[in-house]
């Protein structure tokens, strides 16, 4: 079977896209749902619109909240997966607690950070991190350890020093699995901010969104979705576009492949 | 080689008395003794699971026998990397680097400037059949411009003596018997001297004046050990493959090899 052609490839999900919008137009239209229950997909848009700046305003903290936590996270992900990969004690100590702490659900210990941290943006900024070094650390060692050990013993026959054989060998060789990491962190950091919030906080769409679910109007909530689809969906695109930035290589296997 | 021949000049490479193990308990190789000369081609052979790749390692200095030298032009180089220079049948190009990159890794690994690796290696791209692969991505390249590739960067190791590791092995059947001639007539021009190790008979016979036959099954507790050395008559032709000098030097080695 060949490819779809890239006219399908983007014109048969949006067509699902609006024959889905369509149809939950007409289930409030016509009655099968009330309307106090469930907005149609026009109000959420003329919601939308018209909270536009109110939005955009909660949007910029919940952004920067989580371009924070993301920074840190993988900062901190990668000085795990280095001196988990460099030292074999720090990795048989961490890789079980660091699984279990995944475990844990990020809605439980959000309200205690809220308790610990106060009301700012540290709690949330700090769950972010939580949430997000975990992908990145795990790619990043598995990544490390993919490369070619006859790779490496070449290196040593030229007298590469262990800093040369990371920097030459092992980097490059985690560098694709580093960003399937990233963007699961991507998103991750999105709806980990958004979760803070929600959990407590006077500002960011979390509480934007806290507000409009009291006050029943269920149309804005549905807008603050698409926002952080958007975003979510913004953030992972960031990540797609740096990596053909920083990985030059991968660019030309993907053209050769299609010769 | 007499003891009269070693003499006048030393090996460029010998293996004295190897005897090697993977856990310091089962012996893989026992006693195998190996020379080459200098500008020599030599091929030691072995069917799989014999200890080939075991002898390299040592060879190459990344593991230390439990008895016996490896000697550099007379120099003791036992379990000291970074004296030979060493190619397998993989190629190991760092997908991540230029194929002009990749083969002036071993001189940046010894703190070159990278313009500077490049200035040297640039004019050294025709004499390899590179020319205009510069600045291509490993993953652009054919099989055998990647084996090319991989020999440049080799000879840049700046060792005048090479270990190969079923070098062509990976090729398919033509390009095969056309890199290695294109190998042969290299090593001669650079007055390299090689050990190359394959199972494969013909890899053997169509490169080496001399073939070391390695005899014996480690796995089933019968070490390894040289069973025999075939020199190879080699006759110019435009297709040694076929002259009855290759046949008998194949035959030879099967022979050994039982």
């Amino acid at each position: 079977m060949s490819a779809p052609s890239k006219a399908r490839r983007i014109g048969v999900p949006l067509a699902a896209l609006a024959a889905l919008l369509v149809v939950w137009q007409l289930v409030v239209d016509l009655g099968f749902v009330p309307n106090f229950l469930l907005p149609t997909p026009v109000q959420v848009v003329a919601a939308l619109v018209e909270d536009a700046p109110l939005i955009a305003g909660h949007c910029v903290v919940t952004l920067g909240e989580a371009a924070a936590g993301l920074a840190l996270g993988v900062a901190l992900g990668f000085v795990f997966a280095v001196l988990m990969d460099r030292f074999e004690t720090f990795y048989l100590a961490f890789e079980p607690l660091m699984t279990v702490s995944q475990t844990i659900p990020t809605v439980a210990i959000a309200p205690l950070l809220v308790l610990w941290l106060g009301y700012g943006a540290l709690p949330k900024i700090v769950l972010v991190i939580l949430s997000t070094f975990f992908p990145i650390t795990v790619s990043l060692v598995s990544g490390f350890r993919s490369v070619d050990p006859d790779a490496i013993d070449l290196m040593r026959t030229m007298n590469a020093s262990r800093w040369q054989i990371f920097w030459y060998a092992k980097l490059p060789a985690a560098v694709d699995q580093f960003f399937s990491g990233l963007r699961i962190s991507a998103t991750y950091a999105i709806v980990g901010a958004v979760i803070a919030e929600w959990l407590g906080g006077n500002v960011g769409l979390g509480v934007y969104m806290t507000r409009v679910r009291k006050s029943f109007s269920y149309d804005r909530l549905f807008a603050s979705i698409i926002v952080i689809t958007a975003l979510s969906l913004g953030l992972m695109k960031l990540v797609e576009l740096a990596q053909r930035v920083f990985v030059p290589w991968k660019r030309a296997e993907g053209k050769h492949n299609d010769r | 080689m007499t003891a009269g021949e070693k003499n006048v000049q030393a090996p460029a490479l010998s293996a004295e008395g190897l005897t090697l193990s993977w856990d310091g308990e089962h012996i893989v190789v026992a006693d195998v003794t190996v020379d080459v000369a200098p500008g020599e081609v030599c091929c030691l052979v072995g069917r799989s699971g014999c200890g080939k790749t075991t002898i390299l390692h040592a060879l190459a200095g990344l593991t230390t026998p439990l008895s016996g030298r490896v000697l550099l032009h007379g120099e003791d180089v036992t379990g000291r990397p970074g004296r030979v220079s060493y190619m397998l049948q993989k190629d190991l190009l760092l997908p991540s680097r230029r194929i002009i990159d990749n083969v002036c890794l071993p001189l940046v690994l010894t703190g070159m400037k990278k313009a500077e690796a490049r200035a040297k290696a640039a004019p050294l791209f025709e004499r390899f059949g590179l020319a205009g692969c510069e600045l291509k991505w490993p993953s652009e390249l054919s099989g055998g411009m990647r084996q090319r590739a991989a020999f440049l960067r080799t000879y840049l190791m700046g060792a005048d003596v090479t270990l190969l590791d079923e070098p062509f092995s990976a090729l398919d059947a033509l390009t095969r018997t056309d890199v290695r001639r294109w190998f042969v007539g290299v090593a001669a021009e650079l007055g390299l001297s090689a050990l190359v190790i394959t199972h494969d008979v013909d890899e053997a016979v169509s490169m080496a004046s001399r073939i070391y036959v390695l005899a014996g099954a480690p796995a089933a507790g019968e070490p390894s050990h040289v069973a025999g050395i075939v020199t190879v008559d080699r006759v110019a032709s435009e297709s040694f493959e076929l002259t009855d000098e290759y046949l008998a030097a194949k035959r030879e080695v099967m022979t050994l090899l039982g």
